[in-house]
């Protein structure tokens, strides 16, 4: 077995009691000695800090980095301000995900893309082999940051004593740079929570102090250290795509739902005429939320049955800890996707009642 | 709380039971409830079920994951934890106390002695860990 990789705050995670697992080839917290619960209820009603460094960052510079973006994703980054960022996707031709990316503008030939760590070097060789037309150069800097997520109601009051940039002038979905604790970063209000929050990027050397400063200046304010577990099931109610289980290079990004980042008329990219075709002719199937009705979990991969037909499969599913309901994703035949739908789940043998529901299953008060 | 109390029984699948006239008393393990993290949901049987030892008699799922649970004895169901039901955290918070899940009219005394010992448990838990 190859070596797992680190973040730079391994160590740290460790002394704070962190249960270790491998993620996608990283050695990262699955959650810390509080548990997965009150991590994740932490993060709803005040603030959790997550070490987010494995996912990976590609900077594109030069006169035509816009256009290659442009040609590469779905959403569209000719709407981006300097210091705006936006979630968008990463297509092939068939429509399908490469990858769900963050995608920051900090000049018009300057661009900073957060991707899956996982996808990080599949990414980049996509970036690459699709540059050769562009006046644009790519390069992978994901060594170079450390990566913090600041989440919840609180996020603001905790990181703000710790810089100067007014944290409260930077909208959702914006970034500015800017020192953390003295260390240079980017600080940008992003997040895969639901809530409010931060994620800043920063040298790797000044990981561990910058994030006990945080939990410090949190710790006043029910700050608590969370691990990967938490981060999903947070997501998951949110209704936030995870790539590998609810998008991968199979599911179209209109099949995923996720239309809102899918302009078609922003001028061709790879993956258009497909998605075009697509919504033309409609879709067949496409990725709902459901609620578990009969007491259990519908877990990951766990198959959906609809008039006891096998008819899909659970692409992400959990306990809700915020919602204290059983949910989950997975698609469906187009037919069966109306709010209320009932079908089945197959739980290791027993068939538990399922329902469509409306999503995000939460959404947070403004 | 000792982590694994004297008064106990244990198996290798990480339940415990408590044996009183004949009657037994089941939950799983402090290393057990640790391992699962937090628990939302525990799927017992029905009273009056019968099981031979060693049988799954239920499944505990927390948030992460789920395990099957094995009855250490051979026996009738006479009580479930109703308890559990809206309060499956319980089984954190007092694994060996308000936490237990199913109780046991027993069929084969002599199969409590086959089980470990408080301290036999703990070695092999130990002998978990070191692999």
């Amino acid at each position: 077995m190859s070596q797992l990789k680190k973040t730079a705050l391994n160590n740290t995670h460790r002394k704070l009691g962190g249960r270790m697992i491998d993620f996608g080839g990283w050695d990262m917290p699955v959650q810390y000695a509080a548990g997965t619960i009150e991590e994740h209820m932490a993060v709803r009603t005040a603030v959790g800090l997550f070490d987010v460094s494995h996912m990976g960052e590609i900077e594109i510079r030069g006169p035509q980095a816009l256009d290659l973006i442009q040609r590469l994703t779905t959403n569209d980054a000719g709407k981006l301000n300097d210091g705006q960022a936006q979630y968008s996707a990463l297509t092939y031709p068939e429509g399908t995900f490469v990858d769900d990316i963050l995608v920051h503008r900090f000049a018009p030939d300057h661009y900073f893309l957060c991707v899956n760590a996982s996808n990080t070097d599949k990414d980049y060789d996509w970036v690459c082999d699709n540059a050769g037309d562009f006046d644009a150069e790519a390069s992978n800097v994901s060594a170079n940051y450390t990566q913090l997520a600041i989440q919840g109601p609180k996020a603001l009051e905790v990181l703000q004593p710790l810089t100067g940039v007014d944290l409260g002038a930077i909208k959702y979905y914006w970034f500015t740079r800017g020192d953390v604790d003295g260390v240079p970063a980017i600080i940008a209000r992003t997040g895969y929570t639901g809530e409010d929050g931060f994620e800043i990027y920063f040298d790797p050397n000044e990981s561990e102090r910058t994030w006990n400063r945080v939990l410090e200046s949190g710790s006043p304010r029910g700050i608590l250290p969370c691990g990967l577990a938490a981060r999903n099931t947070l997501r998951l109610e949110a209704k936030m795509a995870l790539y590998g289980n609810d998008i991968d290079n199979t599911t179209t990004v209109l099949e995923a739902d996720l239309g809102w980042i899918c302009k078609l008329n922003k001028g061709d990219f790879i993956g258009r005429d497909r998605l075009a075709k697509q919504k033309e002719e409609g879709l067949t199937r496409k990725l709902i939320g459901f609620e578990v009705t009969d007491k259990g979990i519908a877990r990951d991969h766990y198959p959906i049955f609809i008039n006891g037909r096998e008819a899909g499969v659970v692409t992400s599913g959990s306990h809700a800890p915020y919602l204290k309901k059983n949910i989950g994703l997975g698609y469906l035949p187009i037919e069966h996707t109306g709010i209320g739908t009932e079908f089945e789940v197959d739980v290791r043998g027993r068939r538990l009642a399922a329902q469509v529901v409306q999503t995000p299953f939460y959404k947070r008060s403004k | 709380m000792a982590a694994y109390p004297d008064d106990l029984h244990y198996t290798k699948d990480h339940e415990w039971i408590r044996v009183t006239d004949g009657a037994g008393t089941v939950g799983i393990t402090d290393f057990a409830q640790e391992q699962l993290g937090d628990v939302v949901h525990v799927q017992l049987p029905r009273v009056g079920e019968k099981f031979e030892a060693h049988a799954t008699f239920g499944e505990v799922e927390s948030v992460k994951t789920f395990s099957e649970l094995y009855i250490p004895v051979s026996g009738e169901i006479t009580e479930i934890n109703q308890s559990l039901a809206d309060a499956p955290e319980l089984v954190n918070s007092s694994p060996y106390g308000d936490g237990w899940m199913i109780k046991v009219k027993i069929s084969k005394a002599s199969e409590v002695d086959s089980l470990l010992s408080s301290s036999e448990y703990e070695d092999f838990i130990e002998s978990q860990k070191e692999e």
